[in-house]
């Protein structure tokens, strides 16, 4: 498993091995038989050409062009990612994705931006978790291995920019879909579409926010010049959420 | 002047009822569990922005004052004080129990309890909860082989202090380990400092040894053993000081962050506007958790008496309580800063104090966690030679070195 961290262990890696030889038998009923989880992780550690060590995925979001009134980054992914946000269980239902309304105290200045999991190169959610069920893949994305977190919600008091949810109820098959496995008593957050981005595709509000004309969420390779991600933020001014902390996260923000 | 004598608790109508109704609060705590394991979190009243609740105070104090119980032990042996060898045996078995009964409602209140495994398993060894987790079910094992050495005939003296002192060092590793906890959450305005670990120490010592009286005493009244006035006075002095050391540590900690601009907000929460929080702080861990059992223990007047030292434990553990609800769940109401200097709106509740209301399903868990400890002291005491059968004046020398 090349694009988990360091801190998966060697047993881990032969677990993965026989899943990846299992899979490679064809055994193509079986395989649908696994728990979606399993297949996802199949899938991203398969696929080590777009994980591999070369590329750190980002978003750069450009503040200025974000809309206060526009929600479709949030619900494109939602709509990705099965989770749903109701009126009555506001307090518990998962959010991945959330729009910020802020007002400058000192100007008065008003703008909108998106918050999601930052994917920090020093994530606090995986320094604390005790079973490294969060984890950082060699890309830069943070996702939670489903299977190992046993659900103590430490990461989510580390997390800095509360980016986490528990799932606090089992989540009903309509909220479950293939790309993003989700089950009551453990803790979630953006995957940065985790299984598009594998699939050489890009995530779903990045999409999303291109589609209403807006533009204001970049994906891209941090880890490439070339990409346009990068062009831009060697060309503007550009910062990190929680700068002080020096997480160095991934999703940076433009005009803020 | 005899020789100290150690005897089971016999069995009595007394005993068995107690354990009766401390079975009710376990069995209460049991359905409890499952009932929040079968139809999720959703059933309590954490959420996601409150994401520890009841249960995780419970829990902590019933953790730090287990390692803070065993200072009568340490202080015995480790210390050199005579006076104090005689309860050490208790002070052994309850630091035990109290770890157990905490770590019961730890895991319990875990969102998939079935994959226990995992956890005693699979280890991420920057988390300071996977050294928690090495730490608490050492000292279980450590504990076990002092308590063992303590009981054993002809165990040479040299071999229990060496015990005594390996269970001293560890005790301390855990408690700080415990106050690492939050000590090392860089995110939260109310955590990330390192005073926590040494603020937790300082609890531990003042809520186990209340733990210790409390059980000491209630246990002397129910079976009728004598508790001499002059141990019971040095405790009592000995929790006096440590409930003064914690009033200390506290008033150190908010006086920093009031140095600190960017805390000011969250110490105005705590301290003056915070609702319950701000009321559990001063009336229910600075009054009632410190400045009355201060006067209980060392009015010159009241003389020690010993339900005035049972009322001051029992203050000391109440105040405890709210000092860990304040420290746990107020400082997750107070909202992350992460965009300092501006007005913050969201759906996810960012730039508001988070509202908790604990339902009766956490107490019941939290409380079966002190049924628990509470249950396993007992038993230990009734099948193993725990309790000296006199520790009146005449019979423990308190003086002797």
């Amino acid at each position: 498993m090349k694009n988990f961290t360091s801190k998966h262990s060697k047993k881990n890696n032969q677990a993965t091995i026989t899943r990846r030889n299992f899979l490679n038998t064809g055994m193509a009923a079986a395989t649908f038989s696994l728990a979606t989880g399993v297949t996802l992780m199949a899938y991203a550690s398969n696929n080590d050409k777009v994980s591999g060590k070369t590329s750190r995925w980002g978003l750069l979001i450009d503040v200025n062009k974000c809309k206060s009134d526009c929600n479709d980054c949030v619900k494109a992914c939602s709509n990705e990612n099965g989770w749903e946000l109701s009126e009555e269980n506001s307090k518990t239902d998962a959010q991945w994705i959330r729009k910020i309304d802020l007002k400058e105290m000192a100007s008065g200045r008003e703008i909108s931006l998106p918050l999601m999991c930052q994917h920090c190169e020093s994530p606090p959610c995986v320094d604390v978790c005790p079973t490294g069920a969060s984890f950082k893949r060699s890309d830069g994305i943070v996702l939670v291995d489903k299977h190992i977190c046993i659900g103590c919600r430490y990461c989510m008091m580390a997390c800095p920019f509360k980016a986490r949810s528990f799932i606090h109820e089992k989540v009903p098959e309509s909220q479950k879909k293939s790309g993003s496995p989700r089950g009551k008593g453990v803790v979630e957050s953006c995957t940065m579409c985790v299984h598009l981005v594998d699939e050489g595709g890009t995530p779903a509000c990045a999409i999303a926010c291109t589609q209403t004309g807006n533009e204001a969420i970049l994906f891209g390779d941090l880890y490439d010049p070339n990409s346009e991600i990068s062009i831009r933020l060697a060309t503007y001014q550009s910062s990190a959420l929680r700068d002080d902390l020096q997480l160095n996260p991934s999703i940076r923000y433009q005009n803020f | 002047m005899e020789k100290i004598k150690y005897s089971e608790l016999r069995s009595t109508p007394k005993l068995w009822s107690l354990l009766f109704i401390l079975a009710l609060f376990i069995g209460a705590a049991a359905l409890t569990v499952l009932y929040i394991e079968h139809n999720g979190h959703i059933v309590t009243g954490m959420n996601n922005q409150i994401v520890w609740g009841v249960p995780h105070v419970f829990a902590i104090f019933l953790i730090v004052a287990a390692s803070g119980a065993l200072n009568v032990s340490s202080i015995g042996s480790v210390f050199g004080k005579q006076g104090y060898k005689p309860v050490a045996r208790l002070s052994s078995l309850l630091a035990m129990a109290l770890l157990m009964g905490g770590l019961a409602v730890l895991v319990l209140d875990l969102g998939r309890l079935d994959r226990l495994i995992i956890a005693m398993t699979t280890y991420n060894f920057k988390s300071i909860f996977a050294w928690n987790v090495l730490l608490y079910t050492g000292f279980l094992g450590v504990v076990a082989i002092y308590l063992y050495a303590q009981m054993a005939r002809g165990v040479p003296s040299f071999a229990l202090k060496t015990a005594g002192m390996f269970a001293f060092l560890w005790r301390l590793a855990l408690t700080t380990g415990t106050g690492s906890i939050f000590g090392w959450l860089v995110a939260r305005q109310a955590y990330d400092a390192a005073i926590m670990a040494p603020m937790f120490i300082a609890m531990s010592f003042s809520f186990g040894l209340a733990m210790f009286i409390l059980v000491m005493i209630g246990t002397c009244i129910m079976t009728g053993r004598r508790y001499g006035t002059e141990l019971r006075t040095r405790q009592a002095r000995l929790l006096g000081l440590f409930v003064g050391v914690v009033l200390y540590f506290t008033l150190i900690k908010h006086l920093s962050n009031l140095y600190v601009n960017e805390h000011i907000e969250f110490e105005k929460f705590i301290l003056l506007n915070g609702g319950i929080y701000t009321l559990l702080f001063w009336v229910g861990q600075v009054f009632l958790g410190g400045i009355v059992p201060l006067f209980l223990l060392f009015h010159p007047k009241l003389d020690r008496k010993r339900n005035l030292v049972l009322l001051a434990a029992l203050l000391v553990v109440l105040g405890g309580l709210a000092q860990l609800y304040v420290i746990i769940i107020g400082g997750q109401a107070y909202p992350l800063e992460i965009f300092p200097g501006y007005e913050v709106s969201s759906s996810f509740y960012d730039g508001v104090i988070n509202s908790y209301i604990p339902t009766s399903l956490e107490f019941i868990l939290g409380i079966g966690g002190v049924a628990l400890a509470l249950t396993i002291t007992i038993i230990g005491m009734k099948i193993l030679r725990i309790m000296p059968t006199n520790l009146s004046d005449d019979n423990v020398d308190i003086n002797q070195e």
